[in-house]
C-alpha cells in the first residue's frame, strides 16, 4: 500500500541520516590530519584590498592551471584579523596597519607575520557638479565633520564665508568600514570621532548617488568609486598645512603631494604558511604582478621599490610591522618601509 | 426570492443597511488597493530586474567563476554551491523537523514542559538569522572545527548552520499539519488494533505529508537567499573552483592540504564526489561560495557593470526558487489526489 510504503521510505531515510552522522563522528577521531585534498589558500579580511586580492588569486590559479585552490572573503579588516591571529587564514587584507591589541592577539597564539604595504588607497571628497566651491583645506573639512559639528553646522557659508548659500547634507561611509576609520582620524584627529547626522552606507554607490541628487550635498569615498562617476560627482581639491589644494589623481597619490586623503594599504602573510610552497609561490606572484592587478582594481600602485622590498621581507622572513600598533597619517612610503620591524606593540 | 419577497413589502430598508454596505464596499476598495500595491512593487522589481541584467544571461555567465571583470565574471562556483548548501540543509532540517514536529504533537505529554518547548520554538521561528550565523560559527567554526576537516568554512557548516535557521519554521508547520488531521482518523486507527505508531505513519502522516510540504518549501526558499549567516560564518566570497575534481584531473600534479606535490589519481577523483571521504577529500569539506553572497559582493563594487551581474544572478536565483516552489505545489497536488477521507 502506497501510505505504507511513505512510512518505510520515512524510516528508512532517517536510519541512513543517523547510520551516516555516527560514521563522521567516528572517522573524526583520525581526521586533521588532511592529507589528498587540494590545498588551499585562504585569504580573508578589508573589503578594500579584496579586489586586488581576487585579481591576484584568480591570476595565481589561471597560472598553475588547478595545482591549487585560492579562497578570498571579506570579513573586513578587525574580523579579517581575528581569524588570521588565531592562525586560520594564510594572508590577511588589511586596509590600515595592525593594531596593538591584534599584534598581542597574534603573539598569544604563536602566529608570526610579515607586513607588506601593496597599494595606495585615496578618498576622494566630492560635491554636486553644480557647487562652485571647488577647493577646501583640511580644517573647513574638520568644521563639517567633526563631532562638535553636528546638527549646528547645517549650511555651506557657516563653514566659509566665501561658500554659497546652500543647505549642507552629508553623506559617508558607515561607521563599520576601514574608510570611516581613515576619514575621521585625517580629518578630525581621531579615528570614528565624527558627527553622526548624516547619511552613513557601506555601499558606495548610495553615497554616489546621494550626493547626485542634491545641490548641497557632501560626501566621501574611496578614490576608485570618484573615478567611476565622475560625470555625476565632482571631487574637491583638499589644501593640507597652507599648501594649494590638491586634486584627488593617481599622481598627486604617487607623489605623496594629496594628504591627507591617501593611504597605504596591505596584506599580511603568515610566516608559518609561508613554508607551504603554494603560499610562497602565491605572495611572490601577487608582488611581482602587483602594479597590474592593483591598476586594474582602481588604486594606485606604490613605487617599484616598495615591492622589491616586499619580495626581499618574504624571502628573508622578515616578521613585524613598521607601525608598532599605532596608524600614522601622512607618511611617505618608502620612510615607512626603512623603518624598523616590531612583533610587540610600541606605546 | 427573499429580495422578492422583501420588495413586495411596503416597509422601509432596515436602518443603516446604506452605511454597512458602504463599509463592504470600502472593504472591497481596500482590498484590492493593498493586493495591487504588492503586485505592482513585484512586477516592477522584477522587470527592472530584467532591464538591469539585459544581455547578461548567457550560457556563459552558468559556467564561468567568478572574475575580477564584470565581463568575464560567471556564476558557476555560486549556483553549484548554493544547490549542495541546500541539498545538505535539507536532509538534515527535514527529517528533525519533522520527527520533532510529530513528536511534539502525537507523543509528548501536555504539560509545563512542552508547553515551554512550544514557546520556545515558536520565538526561535521570529530569531534573526544573523543569530544563527553566530551560533554556527562559534558551535561549527571555532568548536568543532579544530577537530575535523569537515568543518570549519565548509558546505556541512553552512548546511547545519541554515538547517537550524529554518528548523523552527519546519517544526511549527508540521506541527500545524499533524493537527489539522481530524480526530476521527487517529481513533479509528487505534480501535482497529493498530498501534500509535502505525497510527501515526500509516494515517496521519500521509494526510499531513501535504502541508508539511508546504512549511518545507517555506524553509528551503528562506534559506536559499540567506546572506547574513553565511558571512558571518565567513564563507569566502572569490571561489572560482568547484568542490569536486574533474575526471580531466586525473594523472595532474597538484599541492595537497599539507602543501606537498601529489599526483591526483582516479580514487581521489571518485571520492571529491562522494559528501564524505577521508582526508577531507568529500564536498561536505570543501570551500564554496553561494549566490546570494556572489550577488552582494557584486552589489557593492564600484564598476556599475558588475550591477548587472548581480541582476543576472538575481534573476537567476529567483528561477530557482521557483523551479522549488512549483515542484513542490506539483508534488502536493499528487500526494493531495491520494487522500481520500
Amino acid at each position: 500500500m502506497k501510505i505504507n510504503q511513505l512510512g518505510r521510505l520515512a524510516i528508512g531515510a532517517v536510519s541512513a541520516i543517523a547510520v551516516a552522522a555516527a560514521a563522521m563522528g567516528v572517522a573524526q577521531a583520525q581526521q586533521k590530519a588532511a592529507g589528498r585534498g587540494v590545498f588551499t589558500i585562504v585569504i580573508d579580511g578589508s573589503s578594500t584590498v579584496y579586489p586586488i586580492s581576487e585579481a591576484a588569486g584568480e591570476g595565481f590559479q589561471a597560472q598553475q592551471g588547478g595545482r591549487v585552490r585560492v579562497t578570498v572573503a571579506e570579513s573586513g579588516t578587525g574580523g579579517g584579523f581575528r581569524k588570521f591571529c588565531r592562525g586560520e587564514t594564510h594572508v590577511q587584507d588589511a586596509s590600515r596597519p595592525i593594531t596593538a591589541s591584534e599584534m598581542t592577539a597574534c603573539a598569544n597564539s604563536g602566529v608570526r607575520y610579515i607586513e607588506i604595504p601593496i597599494a595606495f588607497d585615496a578618498l576622494s571628497v566630492v560635491v554636486h557638479p553644480s557647487n562652485p566651491v571647488t577647493s577646501i583645506t583640511v580644517d573647513e573639512l574638520k568644521k563639517i565633520w567633526a563631532p562638535e559639528a553636528q546638527g549646528r553646522i547645517n549650511n555651506w557659508r557657516q563653514v566659509n564665508p566665501s561658500f554659497p548659500n546652500l543647505p549642507l547634507s552629508l553623506y559617508g561611509a558607515g561607521t563599520a568600514s576601514g574608510t570611516f576609520d581613515y576619514f575621521t582620524e585625517a580629518v578630525n584627529g581621531k579615528a570614528k570621532a565624527s558627527r553622526t547626522d548624516y547619511t552613513p552606507s557601506e555601499d558606495d554607490n548610495i553615497l554616489v548617488q546621494g550626493v547626485a541628487g542634491e545641490p548641497g550635498a557632501m560626501g566621501y569615498f574611496g578614490m576608485s568609486y570618484y573615478l567611476e562617476n565622475t560625470s555625476r560627482v565632482r571631487a574637491l581639491g583638499i589644501s593640507y598645512n597652507g599648501k594649494p589644494a590638491v586634486l584627488p589623481s593617481p599622481a598627486a597619490v604617487e607623489n605623496a603631494s594629496y594628504v591627507p586623503l591617501a593611504r597605504p594599504i596591505f596584506i599580511y602573510v603568515n610566516v608559518a604558511a609561508l613554508s607551504r610552497p603554494p603560499v610562497a609561490q602565491f605572495v611572490s606572484y601577487y608582488l611581482t604582478n602587483a602594479p597590474t592587478l592593483v591598476r586594474q582594481a582602481k588604486y594606485v600602485p606604490l613605487p617599484a621599490a616598495a615591492y622589491q622590498t616586499g619580495l626581499q621581507r618574504i624571502q628573508r622572513k622578515s616578521a613585524g610591522t613598521a607601525f608598532g600598533g599605532k596608524n600614522d597619517i601622512g607618511a611617505s612610503i618608502s620612510e615607512v618601509l626603512s623603518r624598523p620591524l616590531v612583533l610587540t606593540p610600541v606605546t | 426570492m427573499v429580495t422578492e419577497t422583501r420588495a413586495a413589502e411596503p416597509f422601509a430598508p432596515p436602518p443603516g443597511l446604506a452605511i454597512r454596505k458602504f463599509w463592504d464596499l470600502s472593504f472591497v476598495f481596500w482590498g484590492v488597493l493593498a493586493t495591487g500595491i504588492a503586485l505592482v512593487v513585484l512586477v516592477a522589481l522584477i522587470v527592472g530586474l530584467f532591464q538591469d541584467a539585459s544581455g547578461k544571461m548567457t550560457m556563459d555567465f552558468f559556467l564561468k567563476f567568478p572574475a575580477s571583470t564584470a565581463e568575464d565574471a560567471g556564476i558557476l562556483s555560486a549556483w553549484v554551491g548554493s544547490i549542495l548548501v541546500i541539498i545538505t540543509t535539507a536532509l538534515i532540517a527535514i527529517p528533525v523537523g519533522v520527527m520533532a514536529g510529530v513528536y511534539l504533537e502525537e507523543y509528548a505529554p501536555k504539560n509545563a514542559i512542552t508547553d515551554v518547548i512550544e514557546v520556545t520554538v515558536n520565538n526561535l521561528a521570529g530569531v534573526p538569522s544573523i543569530i544563527y550565523g553566530l551560533l554556527g560559527l562559534g558551535l561549527f567554526v571555532y568548536g568543532l572545527g579544530q577537530t575535523s576537516s569537515l568543518f570549519g568554512q565548509t558546505i556541512l557548516t553552512a548546511g547545519l548552520t541554515l538547517a537550524l535557521l529554518i528548523l523552527p519554521v519546519i517544526i511549527v508547520t508540521a506541527r500545524e499539519s499533524v493537527r489539522s488531521v481530524p480526530r476521527g482518523i487517529r481513533e479509528a486507527a487505534l480501535s482497529v488494533g493498530a498501534t500509535k505508531w502505525q497510527a501515526t505513519s500509516h494515517h496521519v502522516l500521509p494526510y499531513a505529508i501535504p502541508g508539511i510540504v508546504t512549511g518545507v518549501i517555506i524553509g528551503l526558499s528562506r534559506a536559499l537567499g540567506e546572506t547574513a549567516p553565511l558571512i558571518v560564518i565567513g564563507v569566502p566570497t572569490f571561489v572560482a573552483f568547484l568542490p569536486f575534481v574533474a575526471p580531466s584531473d586525473v594523472g595532474q600534479t597538484i599541492y595537497d592540504s599539507e602543501g606537498n606535490e601529489i599526483v591526483v589519481n582516479t580514487a581521489d577523483m571518485l571520492m571529491s564526489w562522494l559528501p564524505w571521504a577521508p582526508d577531507g577529500q568529500g564536498w561536505l569539506s570543501q570551500s564554496f561560495t553561494t549566490m546570494p553572497i556572489q550577488m552582494f559582493n557584486w552589489t557593492s563594487r564600484p564598476e556599475p557593470e558588475f550591477l548587472r551581474n548581480a541582476a543576472a544572478a538575481g534573476i537567476v536565483l529567483l528561477i530557482i526558487t521557483l523551479l522549488m516552489n512549483g515542484t513542490a505545489i506539483w508534488l502536493r497536488y499528487q500526494m493531495r489526489k491520494n487522500i481520500k477521507w
